[in-house]
């Protein structure tokens, strides 16, 4: 069996952001349809690393649905921002290459592969990501919408809140506090709808300034990494015009 | 002390209830707490937004009747029961059928982008053990667009304050507050089995709390990780269930255990492809030469064999779920007619599910979220290739018991605090969770609508509860919780202590090999006997695992360890439900035992935990359960409720079968009718 094909990992361990970062190797048995999750999952039944021969703690990792509905399991494999659900071995490493798997670096280290993305959720605050409703009781049916007014929303309502665009942002930085794409992108969103943009206003005054829209240096990562091929540089564009647009006027008309 | 309030208790805490789980049921029940004036604390393994609500496909029904087919709830309600095997309460189901239109109606003003007529009303696709086009979607991605519309309603409810008797804001409370990557633990109950709230842990920090809560619901959806790879998210180990279990809550129909049949086999999960595929007109196929050495789409039409459509050519492709799944292990185990692979010289386990004969744009349109899960995780284009599926586990019918009140007409009485209720007092369920909606079977698009109207339901039944309680949960003794929670340190720190041989995750593919293998498509009593006496031997082992990892940060792996235990005795009560059931009955399939026999299993497994040998866990069926719901003592019987459609034989052979008796009734009311 010394001839059965195996998976190289590489993978950072951090124990919490405050100590020190190591890499530990580990083999594991290929497998038909093999992604990095389960390469991960091999590994901690067996958590023996190739350099030390010793058992360490198992590789903590965040991962949920696995076929990249959730957005948890996004970290950087070989040098690139995707979720490992969708990071198949063979293509990964179509000749057994070692691949290296790291934290996202644009939100706080947890443990191991995982950090803490609640920023993003807040900003989805920060934008009123919603619709305001008056309540669930029976009102009867929705605005009509046209079909191609769905095929707008629709794509920008897949956005997994999975941080991809973020870390691949040059914006997004230490000295910096600008939004996001993803955030933003939801400000298009929302304002679509036929009730949702009775609250434009207030959204586009939310992402109005160098925190929001002006944050943005045209870098275009954002759509290169997007695993749901988000437009997110059209909602951008679009939402910069929009809250110019109400910056200018919005005084004649509120 | 002042008196309690609607908001604050005698001791001035604000009054919250604890939704345990963020996924479509937890998020509606919190919805409708809030709406009611109920502050709510939710705890959820993964943040809300990634539940596996995400992972639903296809869609929603409800029977709304744009199409001028004559579709109606009272149909749906025949359908849903017919289609469960008749197992399933009706009047929860007639609760939920005629709510359904208004429920999708709620989601498209949420902002849900539904698929929409050229008119811009709300499109409508077939599924599974209908004839009717029911089912509402948003693409292929349909929970995952109703995940988001709730959870967005939820932030808003979370920027929103709780105000007090006079109206004011009450400084830094808001109507909810989540803890997110916090896992369930125990319930509190105290002296008289009233739960009071919960035990959880902080899965960064692992630090151990007690939260009060004058009500706990949980919505923490289905055990399939049981079966090791099925089409459910990882965190679906049913280990709140299990917990809840354990400490007395009855757990009803388990060895109900849905397959679905059209599935992506892999390494570490199986993935979904929806049955809105069949649904927008796939097709399932082997062929007709077991030796068929072409691909898929070189084999000519007339050497295929469609042998769902040959078998039942009333409901074709689209019979429900058990049926459909029995039919592709058949053709595959038995029949040795799974699509044949020249490298490997083997049938494999696969049947085609061909959409090449629809228009691209069509596909694209209306099912891309699938067809591109099958691209990136199979590397074959489905939009050219029929594609290669088999069976995965997929849902559970049963769950933990609840209660329901029926009303005059046959429905629930809105709001009655027994809706959802489980036998403790103060304990709810919803969503995948619960036991009540389907029956022997569920039929597609309906858990999507099971989990948001059980929040419904629950959402009303709690607030009325809490109103009628006597002493506040923010009233107990603090000695209460104090215990509670030291109980559960206790039984941490000896996890992070455990240093035997096995590795729990080693163990986890094991009890998953048993069950997959003989507690799923088909069951044999010989077979389930080894099943039940290999998951003793797995009980006795999980008790000398080594935890790997004993790191006083996020930890994984013993917070596994926990989620196994709970697992093995979960799998116990279903592996010994089908052990007792000696019929057959929609997802309960034994091949001795071929036939339903109402006369001695109409009714509702009914399982209660208790101590067996060795320090092992033991199932304790009963006929009944008791409890006492403030101060009004409540018996409910294992009889199955077939008020609304009476019992018949169930056959998809004859087109319009599911549905008889209401299109009668409406032949009946020549007013009404349309088709």
């Amino acid at each position: 069996m010394s001839q059965a094909k195996t998976v190289k990992l590489k993978i950072k361990r951090q124990e919490s952001a405050n100590t020190e970062a190591r890499y530990d190797r580990f083999e594991v048995p290929w497998l038909p349809q093999m992604n990095i999750i389960s390469a991960l999952m091999e590994v901690r039944k067996n958590p023996v690393t190739c350099d030390s021969k010793q058992k360490v703690a198992p590789v903590n990792w965040e991962s949920n649905c696995l076929e990249e509905v959730c957005g948890a399991c996004t970290m950087i494999i070989n040098g690139r921002v995707r979720q490992a659900c969708t990071a198949l071995i063979d293509q990964v490493a179509p000749s057994g290459e070692e691949i290296t798997l790291e934290p996202m670096t644009k939100f706080p280290l947890v443990r191991d592969l995982v950090v803490d993305r609640s920023r993003m959720f807040n900003d989805l605050k920060t934008v009123k990501a919603w619709v305001q409703l008056d309540g669930t009781h029976e009102l009867g049916a929705g605005p009509r919408q046209s079909p191609e007014n769905q095929e707008e929303a629709y794509p920008l309502s897949r956005c997994m809140t999975c941080g991809s665009c973020l870390e691949a942002c040059p914006q997004v930085n230490d000295s910096s506090n600008f939004i996001g794409p993803s955030a933003i992108s939801q400000v298009r969103l929302f304002n679509l709808h036929p009730s949702g943009k009775m609250h434009a206003k207030e959204r586009l005054e939310a992402v109005m300034g160098e925190d929001g829209v002006a944050g943005c240096g045209k870098a275009q990562n954002c759509v290169e990494v997007c695993p749901k091929e988000i437009p997110l540089v059209d909602s951008i564009t679009q939402v910069s015009r929009e809250a110019t647009k109400h910056l200018l006027f919005g005084w004649l008309f509120s | 002390m002042a008196a309690k309030t609607a908001i604050r208790s005698e001791s001035g805490k604000v009054r919250r209830v604890i939704v345990v789980g963020g996924g479509l049921g937890g998020l509606m029940t919190a919805i409708k707490l809030c709406e009611a004036g109920v502050p709510v604390d939710i705890f959820s393994l993964v943040p809300v937004k990634r539940s596996h609500s995400v992972c639903a496909q296809g869609g929603i029904n409800a029977s709304v009747n744009t199409k001028g087919e004559g579709d109606s709830p009272r149909i749906h309600l025949e359908e849903t029961s017919y289609g469960g095997d008749f197992l399933a309460n009706q009047p929860p189901i007639k609760g939920m059928t005629d709510a359904a239109p208004g429920i999708v109606y709620m989601l498209d003003r949420m902002g849900v982008p539904f698929n929409r007529t050229p008119e811009g009303l709300l499109d409508f696709r077939r599924f599974g053990g209908t004839l009717f086009h029911r089912t509402a979607f948003a693409g292929a991605t349909t929970g995952q667009q109703l995940l988001y519309a709730l959870d967005e309603q939820v932030r808003r409810y979370e920027t929103v304050d709780v105000e007090d008797e006079n109206g004011m804001a009450i400084p830094g409370e808001k109507m909810v507050r989540k803890f997110e990557f916090w896992d369930m633990l125990s319930l509190i109950t105290d002296g008289q089995g009233v739960c009071r709230g919960i035990v959880a842990q902080d899965l960064k920090s692992m630090q151990i709390e007690a939260f009060p809560g004058d009500a706990v619901c949980l919505a923490t959806g289905g055990p399939g990780i049981i079966f090791g790879k099925s089409t459910n998210s990882v965190i679906n180990t049913g280990t709140a269930a299990s917990a809840a279990y354990q400490q007395g809550a009855c757990y009803a129909n388990g060895e109900f255990i849905q397959v679905h049949p059209t599935a992506i086999p892999a390494a570490d999960k199986l993935r979904l492809i929806s049955e809105s595929a069949r649904g927008e007109g796939g097709r399932v196929w082997v062929p007709k030469n077991p030796k068929e050495a072409r691909r898929g789409r070189d084999v000519p039409e007339s050497e295929r064999d469609y042998f769902l459509e040959r078998r039942y050519p009333g409901y074709g492709t689209l019979v429900p779920r058990d049926i459909a799944s029995r039919e592709l292990f058949l053709a595959c185990f038995h029949e040795g007619r799974g699509v044949f692979t020249s490298r490997t010289g083997k049938n494999e386990n696969e049947v085609y599910l061909d959409l090449t004969h629809i228009p691209k744009p069509t596909l694209k349109r209306k099912l891309a979220g699938i067809l591109e899960i099958y691209e990136k995780f199979v590397g074959e284009d489905p939009y050219e290739n029929p594609m290669r599926v088999f069976p995965a586990v997929h849902y559970s019918m049963g769950g933990l018991w609840v209660d329901f009140e029926r009303s005059a007409d046959g429905g629930l009485v809105h709001g009655s605090p027994r809706n959802q209720a489980t036998n403790i007092p103060g304990l709810y369920a919803a969503g995948e969770v619960d036991y009540q909606y389907h029956g022997a079977n569920r039929l597609g698009a309906n858990s999507l609508l099971s989990c948001i109207w059980g929040g419904m339901a629950a959402g009303p039944a709690i607030a009325s509860y809490r109103k009628g309680m006597g002493k506040s949960a923010y009233d107990c003794s603090s000695s209460l919780f104090d215990g509670a929670k030291k109980r559960e340190q206790d039984k941490y720190d000896a996890i992070l202590k455990m240093d035997g041989a096995e590795n729990p995750f080693e163990l986890h593919g094991e009890l998953a090999q048993h069950m997959l293998i003989d507690v799923t498509i088909e069951r044999h009593n010989d077979r389930l006997d080894k099943v039940l006496a290999a998951i003793d031997t797995l009980e006795e082992r999980s008790r000398k695992v080594n935890v790997l990892d004993t790191s006083s940060r996020m930890n994984q792996s013993a917070q596994f360890v926990r989620h196994l235990q709970n697992m093995i005795v979960l799998a116990r009560v279903i592996a010994q439900g089908a052990r007792n059931r000696d019929e057959s009955r929609g997802a309960h399939f034994k091949p001795a035992f071929k036939e339903r026999d109402d006369a001695n299993w109409l009714r509702t497994t009914m399982a209660m935990h208790a101590d067996g040998a060795n320090g092992n866990s033991a199932v304790n069926y009963v006929r009944e359960v008791s409890y006492n719901l403030n101060g009004q003592q409540v018996n409910v019987s294992d009889a199955v409720d077939v008020s609304l459609v009476k019992p018949r034989p169930r056959k998809y052979e004859t087109a319009g079968a599911a549905s008889a008796t209401a299109a009668d009734d409406k032949k009946a009311a020549p007013a009404t009718a349309s088709t």
